[in-house]
Parts: structure tokens; sequence; C-alpha cells
């Protein structure tokens, strides 16, 4: 296989993989926030009990966020060199803001949580834990902003065929950036929001398949809570606690997804205008025109139009998402070609950067099958986790959830929704953007000139042997690592409240230490003795 | 020369010495995991000490290296692309170890324990050898063209240089994590720690001076001798303190060591930052691989700003955790017997390690 071959999947695999964390650590880090802050103010033990618990399952996907992105932080210079010496003059400085303001502020402030539930103040110990989360969201913003600066480069200028930035506000305001920042950090509360569902249902579904909470027939009746006589945890509080975070999770999840809805509507209208070309092969756009395509068939693979038939059209609604209006034309693939194989060539440029590849014929058209069903699944399950969201609310008025193991079992199903949505969208976002790695701009409001080929980018000195090592490497532990970070995810969740708080088993368990330190993490106790609030 | 790329140099150093101090210890503490424990128990300890801040530290590695591509983007490019395979091992050390001191605890079986303990102690040594090494490695030169790629198949870049500067940094984290255990836990772990800095593990130092060494005897820069020289006064104040049982002063000793060292080492190299061991005239230096002045400005301005706030923060946060972690902080063990018979037969084992260092403690009490 060609190395940019490799080079690629590696990248696409490794990313994909970490933005699998990411949602999730974005969007449940800003509800343990929720949690804490209720706890502080109130001091309902509910508060503090969602707040062990849920926390515990955010730090558990943390870890394996921090274990990934490490390895994009490398990749660049690994296996992009060329792409680093070509960007690193603009792409760098958001890469080592990060750093320095936002992951140094992230982690240390988690270390302070973790072990701080009794060394630190109440008030301090809840700041901790909002510092660490707001350092989460303000790295979002920093690595949104490298890589919007790749679909619309901005604030710089061409020195010696190279982009020198001159503009920093103009890159770190780049509407791209904005939109997509919006967007990506709504469709992790989207995320978040359908974690917490997905789990609380099925807690709640225990308890009534176990006989604690029962639902007496009528139409307006209201759950009768009742409590385990064996596991005097599961009493009314842990009931108060799951439906508590099921309705939490379904206001968070609609209105994540409402967010989506809207940015991501702003970025199609900026998209047309930026980058045409990922647009039309959105929308498998051949043809100039209007509408807006909901089943297309045909070979969407194929790198020019002949092939793609489309089935059903709505009128209008394509020069909506461009302009927001019902008649202007939106450029289709036939349309642009022409116009993108004039400005940057029909064959990559004979220089020795190329390589073999010299010469080879550009494909100005991503893979339309890609992108077509990228944005539609991407939407799709967005919609369908919102939909399930509402019906959820419904369906639990009466304070607990339908005795049904079927429904139980969907809710968990549903959790997947929002994250095979954000994985669509950036495949979407991705791959719609070849053959470039940086995307020209063909309107005004870029730099012009300023594009990179995705097939210059590659390390010339790194040979398909290493590509093949580190790529067969990563996503074997890749895969490992996800089984691991699910089954203790499950058993977590499957041991409830306690898995979090060992001391609420309490007198039950009888293999416990006699002197009750186990666990230890309840705000009681004296600082002093207790060095470890929290041990490993 | 651009003044701005000469501080970003200075800065860059200041990272790599920030990283090898604080995450020093960390990836220490993980080896003697395997090497001086004795226990679960101690194990615990050990973990413990660096439980709250060890991510902390790791960023400093994620901020050089990102410093680096946005101050020396060619430097960044050649030195990672030059030694792919050695930064994939390190990556697989580094997912493993994080991985590891998040994971081990989290499940009450003896073998999910040990294969973490495992994990954690390769992942620690690996990572260390391979910074280790391509840091030696960017200072002695590494076999690349004009254009900064390299010349030569995956392993061209790999000689001496490479070898000597991981083992410098696997024995100086040995070393430094053993003062730094010194002064941070208590019972066998503490005793055990003193023994270590106070006997042979100072010798571990040795590849250490001989990377000094090697780079100034190449470059003959005298403000380098002087640095390695005041840190060699440090290493003998370190090791007469460690013996003398004064952890305080064994781990500033040996820290002021590496610190003064290394900046030697950078000191004597510039203005060079990679040179290139084809041809001199391919040496990647300060001048020809930095940012345009403005990304420099900028950045000078953000980590002028950036920079002391961290350096608050974290010493607010070690300050939090200041005290000792001893055996008798660590609440009862992970491992109950409520698991299956297997599991209860490994965890009747780690008790049984426990109850034998309450043993010695107790007959320590009776001497
Ligand atoms: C929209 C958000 C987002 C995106 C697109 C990315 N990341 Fe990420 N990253 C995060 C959001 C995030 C985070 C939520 O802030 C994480 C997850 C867990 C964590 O510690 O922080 C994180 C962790 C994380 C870490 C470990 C930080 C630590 O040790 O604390 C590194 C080095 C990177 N990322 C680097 C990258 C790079 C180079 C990316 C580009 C390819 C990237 N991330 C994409
Ligand atoms: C975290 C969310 C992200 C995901 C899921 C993602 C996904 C992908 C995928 C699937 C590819 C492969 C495209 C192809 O082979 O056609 C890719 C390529 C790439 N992406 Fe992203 N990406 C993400 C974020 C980023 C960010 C934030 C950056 C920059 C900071 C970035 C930079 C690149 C680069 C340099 C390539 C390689 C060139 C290429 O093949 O296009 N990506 N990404
Ligand atoms: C009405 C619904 C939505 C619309 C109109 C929409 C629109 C878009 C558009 C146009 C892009 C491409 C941006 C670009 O390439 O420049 C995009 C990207 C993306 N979408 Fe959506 N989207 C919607 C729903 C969702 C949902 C529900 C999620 C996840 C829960 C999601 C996650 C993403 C992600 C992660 C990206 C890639 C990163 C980015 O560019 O921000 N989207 N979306």
């Amino acid at each position: 296989m060609d190395v940019l071959e490799i080079a690629r999947w590696q990248f696409g695999i490794t990313t994909v993989y970490h933005f699998l964390m990411v949602p999730l650590t974005l969007g449940l880090g800003a509800v343990a926030v929720f949690l804490q802050w209720r706890w502080w103010r109130t001091g309902d033990g509910m508060w503090l009990r969602a707040t062990k618990f849920w926390g515990k399952l955010y730090l558990i996907n943390f870890i394996l966020g921090v274990a990934t992105g490490l390895v994009q932080e490398f990749q660049f210079g690994m296996a992009w060199s060329e792409y680093s010496r070509f960007v690193g003059d603009v792409f760098g400085a958001p890469l080592a803001l990060e750093g320095l303001l936002a992951f140094f502020v992230e982690s240390t402030f988690l270390g302070l949580w973790i072990f701080g539930w009794k060394r630190l103040p109440k008030a301090a110990h809840f700041a901790s834990l909002a510092l660490a989360v707001a350092g989460s969201w303000v790295s979002a913003y920093f690595i949104i902003v490298a890589n919007s600066w790749m679909q619309h480069p901005v604030g710089v200028e061409l020195v010696d065929g190279r982009p020198r930035m001159t503009d920093v506000w103009a890159v770190l305001t780049n509407n791209t950036a904005l939109a997509a920042y919006a967007h990506t950090v709504m469709g992790a509360l989207a995320v978040g929001g359908g974690f917490l569902i997905g789990i609380s249902w099925w807690h709640l579904w225990r308890r009534r398949a176990d006989g604690l909470d029962e639902l007496p027939g009528g139409r307006r009746a209201r759950v009768v809570v009742g409590a385990d006589p064996v596991k005097p945890w599961r009493d009314a509080t842990d009931h108060r606690l799951w439906i508590t975070s099921l309705r939490l999770g379904a206001v968070v999840a609609i209105l994540g997804f409402g967010g989506v809805a809207i940015t991501g509507d702003l970025q199609g209208k900026l998209m047309f205008d930026q980058q045409p070309m990922k647009m039309a092969a959105a929308e498998a756009a051949c043809k100039t025109g209007s509408s807006f395509s909901v089943l297309a068939i045909g070979d969407l693979g194929a790198k020019d139009c002949s092939s793609v038939q489309t089935l059903i059209e709505v009128p209008g609604v394509l020069a909506f998402l461009a302009n927001g209006d019902f008649s202007t034309t939106v450029r289709g693939v036939d349309d642009l070609l022409p116009q993108y194989q004039r400005d940057y060539g029909r064959t990559l440029p004979d220089r020795p950067l190329y390589g073999d590849r010299a010469g080879q014929k550009i494909t100005y058209v991503p893979l339309m099958a890609v992108t077509y069903w990228g944005f539609r699944m991407m939407i799709g399950f967005g919609a369908l986790a919102a939909f399930a969201a509402a019906v959820a609310l419904w369906l639990t008025r009466s304070g607990t959830v339908p005795h049904s193991r079927w429904l139980a079992r969907l809710a968990l199903l549903g959790i997947l929704a929002p994250f095979a949505a954000n994985t669509a969208g950036w495949v979407f976002t991705e791959m719609g953007r070849q053959p470039f790695v940086v995307a020209p701009n063909p309107n005004p409001s870029g730099v012009d000139g300023v594009f990179m080929f995705t097939a210059a980018a590659v390390s010339p000195g790194v040979t398909a042997g290493e590509l093949i090592f580190s790529l067969v490497t990563f996503a074997t532990i890749y895969a490992a690592l996800l089984v691991v970070e699910v089954t203790l995810l499950v058993r977590y969740v499957r041991g409830g409240v306690p898995s979090a708080m060992p001391e609420l088993a309490g007198g039950s368990d009888p293999d416990r230490d006699s002197d009750g330190d186990d666990g230890g993490d309840s705000d009681t106790g004296d600082a002093d003795r207790d060095v470890l609030a929290f041990a490993y | 020369m651009e003044a701005l790329a000469i501080v970003w140099f200075a800065a860059i150093a200041l990272l790599w010495i920030g990283y090898l101090l604080l995450e020093g210890f960390d990836l220490g503490v993980g080896m003697h995991m395997l090497v001086s424990a004795r226990s679960e128990n101690d194990r615990r300890v050990m973990l413990n000490t660096i439980g709250p801040v060890w991510d902390g530290n790791e960023v400093w590695l994620i901020t050089a290296l990102a410093g680096t591509f946005a101050a020396f983007p060619l430097w960044y490019a050649a030195l990672l692309s030059t030694l792919y395979l050695p930064f994939v091992l390190v990556l697989v050390g580094l997912i493993f170890r994080a991985v590891a001191i998040e994971y081990r605890g989290k499940h009450p079986s003896g073998r999910w324990i040990r294969f973490w303990t495992w994990a954690l102690g390769l992942g620690s040594f690996v990572v260390a050898f391979g910074i280790g090494a391509a840091l030696a490695l960017t200072t002695t030169g590494l076999p690349i063209d004009a254009n900064g790629d390299r010349v030569g198949g995956p392993f061209a870049a790999l000689g001496p240089a490479a070898l000597l500067g991981g083992l410098a940094v696997v024995g100086f984290c040995l070393l430094h994590s053993a003062t730094f255990l010194a002064l941070k836990s208590d019972g066998p772990v503490r005793r055990r720690a003193t023994a270590y800095a106070g006997g042979w593990g100072p010798f571990g130092l040795l590849p250490l001076l001989g990377w000094m060494l090697v780079v100034q005897v190449q470059r003959g820069d005298p403000l380098g001798w002087a640095l390695v020289l005041l840190g060699l006064g440090g290493a003998a104040l370190g090791w007469r303190s460690a013996r003398a049982g004064r952890e305080g002063r064994a781990f500033a000793g040996f820290a002021a060591f590496l610190a003064l060292g290394v900046a030697g080492i950078f000191a004597a190299v510039f203005p060079v930052v990679l040179p290139s061991t084809l041809d001199r005239a391919w040496d990647l230096t300060v001048g020809n691989a930095a940012a345009s002045p403005y990304t420099l400005g900028v950045m000078t301005v953000v980590a002028g700003f950036g920079l002391p706030l961290v350096l608050g923060y974290q010493a607010w946060s070690y300050w939090v955790f200041r005290r000792r972690v001893a055996p008798e902080h660590i609440p009862a063990d992970h491992i109950r017997a409520d698991r299956t018979r297997a599991d209860r037969v490994r965890a009747d084992r780690v008790r049984d390690d426990r109850t034998r260092t309450d043993v010695t403690r107790a007959d320590r009490a009776a001497r």
C-alpha cells in the first residue's frame, strides 16, 4: 500500500477513536459540574451521590481521552512532517496555546478534584471540578481553531510559498471555527445527555423489575417508591437520583440537539461559500440547482456524476440550506469541477515533494458515498437521539419508566446514537475536504493560494513498513482498550451508586474492613489523618 | 538571528527540563513499582504519591512538543519523523502508563492488578528511555538531508548516543523518584527509597553525566562546562545529604544536577537545534528552523502570562497534597474476597503482604 494511504487510515482511525472519548468528556463533565454545584448549594445527599456516580464514569472515560490525545500531538510531526513544515507558523500556535492555557488547567485541577474531597474546602473543591471541565472546553476551542484553519485558511500571507501568520485574531475568530466549535460542543452535550438517559433508564427499570417501585393502574398514576430490604442503598433517594438524572439528561440532549441544528445550519451556509465542492458532494448535487436530495442511488463512489440518480428531491431546500431563501441556484459538481481544475491544476505538480505521485490526476470530487451518507447519518442519528429524549421525558412523566425490558434495552442502545452522529460528522468534514489537507478558498474571505494537497503532506522520510507497524499497533491497542473501557463502565454502572461510594454499601458487605475507611471519601473525617481522601 | 527565536529556544529547553524534573519522578515511581516494591501495599503507597499530580506533569511533555511545533516547525517535523519508530514505542508506553494508573485499582482481581502493574512499570521504562534517546539524538545529530528528512531506513538514526541518552534518563528517573518517595512516603517504602538514594542509586547518574560530557567535548562551550560543573556540585551535595538522611536536600541536589547539566547541554549546542550527521550545512538551527517573528511574538505574550500561572497553580496543588503517604493511609484492599475462589486466594496473598508490612512495623517499634 501507498505511504499516503496508510498514513490517512492511521490519522482517521486515531482521531475518530479519540473523538469517541472527547464528546463524552465534554458532555458528562458539564453535567458533573452542575451536579456538584447543586450539592454544594443545597447540601442534599442525592446530589452528592449523583456527583460521585457520574463523576466516576467521567473519570474512567477521561483517561482514555488523555491516552489517545497524546497520539494526536505526536502524529503531525511523525507522519505528516511536510504538513507540519508547511503550516507550522500558524497551526502550531493553537496547539501550543491549548497545552499552555487548557491542558495544564484541566489535568492539574482534575487531580485536585479526584484527591481533594477531604483536603479542600467545599467551594474550592467544586471550583477544581469546574476549572478542570472549563479546561476541556477551552482545549476543544483551540483544537477546533486549528482544524478550522485547515477548512478555511485566514490570517496569513504567503511568503516563499508558505503561509505566515499575520493576524492571530483573525485565526482565533475564524467564522468557520466559531460555528464548528459551537456545533461540536452542542454535539458533545447531546452525547452526555444520551448517556445519562440510557443508564438512568436501565436503573429505574431494574428497580421496577425487582419490584421496588410500583406503578398503580390509572392514567394519572404516580410511582410508589419502595426500598430494597437487602441493599439499603436502594432507597427512595436512589430512585430520585435516577429519575432526576434521566430528566436532566433528556433536557441536556434536547438542548444539545437544538444547538446542533442551529449551528449546523450556520456551518452549512459557510461551507457553501468556502468549500462548495464539499457541499455539492454532500448533496450528491451533480447538477446545478436548488433541490435537496432525500434519497439518491447509483454509484456514489464514482468520481463523476454519470451514474448518480436522485430519486426523491425536495425543491428549494438546498437553496435554503445554502442561502436562507428558496430560489438561489446552488452550483453542482458539473459546474464546479472545471473551475477547480482551472484554478488548482489537473495533475499533481512535478515537484520532489510528490515523489511517485507527481503527475497523477487530481480527483476533486470527494468520495460521494461518504459525504452524502455521512451528512445524512449525522443528522439522522442526531434527530433520532433527540426524538428519543423527548419520548423518554413523556414516558417517565409518572415518575418512573414503563415496566418493559425491551424499552430498557432500547434506551441503552440509544446511548450510541449521538456518538454515531458525531463520528459521521467528522468523517464527513474531513473526507469532504479531500483531496486537500488545507482547503483552498475560492471566495474572497480566504487568503488566495493558501492550500495544500493531502498527497503533499506526508513525511517523505518515513517508510510504508513503519507506518503499517504503527497503524497495526495503535489499532490493536485501541481495540483492546475500548473493550476494557466498556467493560469497566458496565461494571460500574451495574454496581450502581456504591461502585463510586463504597461506604454506601455499608453493613451489607461482610468482607468490609472493620475500621471502615474503605474508599472513605465522604466529606467528614479528620483531614490530618486522611491524607488520602481517595486512593488508587 | 531573531531575538525572539533565542527566547523560544530557551523556553523549549526550560519546558524539557521541567518535564524531566516533574515527570521524572512519575516515571521512576512507575519503574520502582516493579523494581523495589515488596508488596501490594508498597505499590499502592507509591502510586498514591504521584496520583494527584502525574497528569499535570505529563502536560509538560505535550507543551514542550506543541511549543516546538509552534516555535520551530522544522525542528518538530524533522525530529518526530526521523525517529518514527522510537516515538511509536514512546506513545505505546504513554498510553499504557496513563491507563494503568487510572484503571489498576478499578477491578478487584489479582490478575488485573498484576497486569496493570507491569503495564505501568514497563510503560514508564519505555517512555523514559525513548524520550532520553530522542533528546540525546537531537543534541548529537541525526542523518537528515537538506529538507530535514531522514536518509536511510527506519533504524538509521539509532546508535550509541540513543543508548546513552535512554539510559541517562532511566537512571536519573530511578534515583530522582527514590528521593521523591523518601520525601513523600512513610514506612517501608520510605526506608527502601532512602537506602537506594544513599547507596547505589547515584551510580545511575553516570550515563547522564556521559551524555553531558559527550556534548561538551564535541562543542567545547565554556558556559556549558560551567553549568555541568555546577551540576556536579549539586549531585555531590545530593549524595552527601542522601547518606545523611536529609531528604529535602538530597532531592534538591540531584534535581539541580539534572537541571544544570541539561541546561549546559542546550547552552552548548546553541544555536543548532538538530545537527545533521551527513552535512553540517544541513543543520537545523535557531535561525533557520524558527517560525516567523509575528508567531513567536504572539507565543511569547501568551507564554509570558501563561507559564507563571501554570507554575503557580501546580505549586499550589503540590502544597495541597504535601503530606506523606503512609501504609496506614491506604484504605482497605481493592481486592475483596467476594469474587471467585481463585480471586479470593490471590486476595489473601495480597492481604498477607499487607499484614507482613504491619508486622515489620510492629517489630521495629518493639525493637
Ligand atoms: C472538540 C474537541 C477536541 C478535538 C477535536 C480534539 N481533542 Fe484532544 N482532547 C479534548 C478535546 C478535543 C479534550 C476533551 O479536552 C480531552 C479529552 C480528555 C482530555 O484530557 O482532554 C483531549 C485530550 C487530548 C490530549 C491529552 C491531554 C492531557 O493529557 O490532559 C492531547 C495531547 C490532545 N487531546 C490533542 C489533540 C489533537 C492534537 C487533536 C487534533 C487532531 C485533538 N486532540 C482533537
Ligand atoms: C476529533 C475529531 C476529528 C475526526 C474524527 C477527524 C477525522 C479524520 C478522518 C476520518 C481523516 C481521514 C480523511 C481521509 O483519509 O480522507 C482525517 C484526516 C486528517 N485530519 Fe481530521 N479529524 C478530526 C479532527 C481533526 C483536527 C482537530 C485536526 C487538526 C488539528 C485534523 C487534521 C487532520 C489531518 C492533518 C488529516 C490527514 C490528512 C487527510 O487524510 O485528510 N483533524 N481526520
Ligand atoms: C440539523 C442537524 C445538523 C446539521 C444541519 C448539521 C450540519 C453540519 C455541517 C454542515 C457540518 C460540516 C461542517 C464543515 O465541514 O464545515 C457538520 C459537521 C459536524 N457535525 Fe453536524 N449537523 C447536524 C447535526 C449534528 C449532530 C446531531 C451531531 C452530533 C451529535 C453533529 C456532529 C457533527 C460533528 C462532530 C461535525 C464535524 C466537526 C465540525 O465541523 O464541527 N451534527 N454538521
